[in-house]
């Protein structure tokens, strides 16, 4: 596969969304509602459950599988009541010393005049400040559509896993291709040139896992190991590691 | 990171190569008047006859808020790679460079504002449309670990289009890694004050400039996550005619204060002294 392939694969309709997988991998789960300031996003899911025997926070990025629920959970585009909502989940799991696992499925956070107004960039910027020092494992994993800032809000993590098929990116092939070149022909040249797909960004280091798509049971295996692992780590030692993990990316230079 | 390579070389750049200036005619892309340019230079770079914002490189924005003499540069050799070959980079690092005659898109150091001492990073608007990418990235990183060890405030000097495409993925994750360092900074109990100017936009409005203690605009100034043309795109209708502008940010509650150009050396001096310890 090609990498515009593989961007176009992960948009495709017939994908497992992030409902699939919480379902999948929690058992038990208990959504919650509202960010507390403005409204409830439909788009991010969010609430509690048990992996394994570990109750965990998830979080995840729907973008429904039909028109009436692409609507419903609008496409996957978060509103800054939806990283608002996230963000009171994760101190929440913070408070009751809970893991939490991200499920990222976004071409990006929502772009209008009500989204702006209501501070999308602020609200992406306190995800990123705040979960520095949230003293819980965090796992993020990339399922679908990593696009961009509004995606980064949530993998802000110990650890961001990427499916094989799944793509992570500073910028839609095609938004750089019209800006580039004026043309949105050559979302092909600049889907290569980003260095979006799984393969690429585990050589860069940008991500740390690469977990085969297509099964739920792997995932989650995968993930109630990788717990283990984090809870035994302490917190000062987590937190550092962390910050160590985003300290290291890009340092080298002349 | 080497700590002891943070101390390395700090310069007093600010005068550096710069020619005496002949007083030739600047046109006003507003009011289209041609003024002299010691006349704008003395308006603050503000238009005298109708009060359009001119555009201040790095440098002069440091030059403008500092004491005279007293900024030193940190890091000012850093220059970027092309590491993932993506086509056309390197032929745009090289204009810039010439056509900015900076390194990078970020100018980092340290000096003084109406004698407090305070760590100052500078964002060039020239400098590929202030884009960021690793080298950026890393340079105001470096300058929050500074100030955290140097228990210094920061004044950042936004101005971005965003994080930097032909970086890819480890320019977005620049933000991450500089919001790490604001969090650790914050968490000494320092001062960090961010100064948005036009257009602080996307992932840098995203992270840093919207992560500061005290978030102040000039007037006119874009603030946004997303490009304008992409909303209306998205929304299919024309856009309210002050969307994005600084006045309808601090509205939306973003803001703490949008100051005048000519006032913002007194305002961000004044903040730092009430923010004196002991």
């Amino acid at each position: 596969m090609t990498d515009i392939e593989i961007v176009r694969g992960a948009r495709s309709e017939k994908r497992l969304t992030a409902v699939d997988y919480i379902n999948g991998i929690v058992n038990g789960f208990i959504e919650m509602h509202g960010d507390r300031y403005f409204g409830d996003d439909a788009a991010l899911i969010g609430g509690i459950g048990r992996l394994g025997k570990r109750a965990v926070t998830v979080l995840g990025v729907e973008k429904g599988k039909n028109t009436k629920e692409h609507i419903k959970y609008n496409f996957g585009s978060v509103h800054p009541e939806g990283y608002r909502k996230a963000l009171r989940l994760m101190k929440q799991a913070e408070k009751f010393d809970r893991p939490i696992i991200c499920f990222v499925d976004t071409a990006g956070a929502y772009c209008g005049v009500d989204a702006e107004e209501r501070g999308q960039g602020r609200a992406i910027a306190d995800n990123l400040f705040e979960m520095t020092d949230i003293s819980v494992p965090i796992i993020s994993v990339i399922i679908g559509e990593g696009g961009s800032g509004g995606a980064l809000a949530l993998c802000h993590a110990d650890r961001i896993w990427m499916l094989d098929d799944a793509y992570f990116s500073v910028v839609s092939p095609e938004s750089c291709s019209n800006i580039l070149w004026k043309t949105t022909d050559k979302a092909d040249v600049a889907a290569k040139a980003l260095c979006l797909t799984s393969e690429k960004l585990m050589e860069l280091q940008i991500i740390d896992k690469v977990i085969k798509s297509g099964s739920v049971k792997k995932l989650k295996s995968e993930l109630e190991k990788e717990l283990l692992v984090l809870s035994k780590v302490s917190k000062d030692r987590l937190l550092d590691d962390r910050y160590e993990k985003f300290r290291k990316i890009g340092y080298d230079w002349s | 990171m080497k700590l002891k390579n943070l101390f390395l070389n700090p310069h007093n750049s600010l005068e550096y190569g710069e020619k005496k200036p002949k007083d030739r005619l600047v046109a006003c892309k507003k009011c289209g008047k041609e003024i002299p340019v010691s006349k704008i230079r003395k308006n603050s770079f503000v238009c005298p006859y109708c009060g359009e914002y001119f555009i201040v490189r790095a440098r002069r924005r440091i030059l403008m808020l500092t004491d005279k003499r007293s900024f030193m540069e940190l890091d000012r050799n850093a220059t970027s790679k092309n590491v993932l070959s993506f086509p056309g980079y390197d032929d745009k690092l090289s204009t810039a460079i010439k056509k900015s005659r900076e390194n990078e898109g970020v100018i980092c150091g340290y000096g003084t504002i109406g004698g407090v001492e305070c760590a100052i990073f500078s964002m060039d608007p020239i400098f590929m449309m202030g884009s960021m990418g690793a080298v950026v990235g890393e340079k105001i990183t470096r300058l929050f670990e500074f100030a955290t060890i140097k228990k210094l405030p920061v004044l950042g000097i936004c101005v971005s289009g965003g994080a930097r495409m032909q970086e890819g993925m480890i320019s977005l994750m620049q933000m991450s890694k500089v919001s790490c360092a604001v969090k650790r900074h914050s968490n000494a109990g320092l001062l960090y004050m961010a100064l948005l100017t036009n257009p602080t936009t996307g992932g840098v409005e995203a992270s840093f400039a919207m992560q500061a203690d005290i978030t102040i605009a000039e007037p006119f100034a874009r603030v946004g996550f997303a490009g304008p043309r992409v909303v209306e795109k998205t929304i299919n209708r024309p856009l309210p005619p002050d969307f994005q502008s600084s006045q309808r940010v601090l509205e939306c509650g973003f803001l703490d204060m949008i100051v005048e150009r000519a006032k913002l050396k007194d305002v961000i001096e004044d903040i730092l002294k009430l923010h004196l310890k002991g």
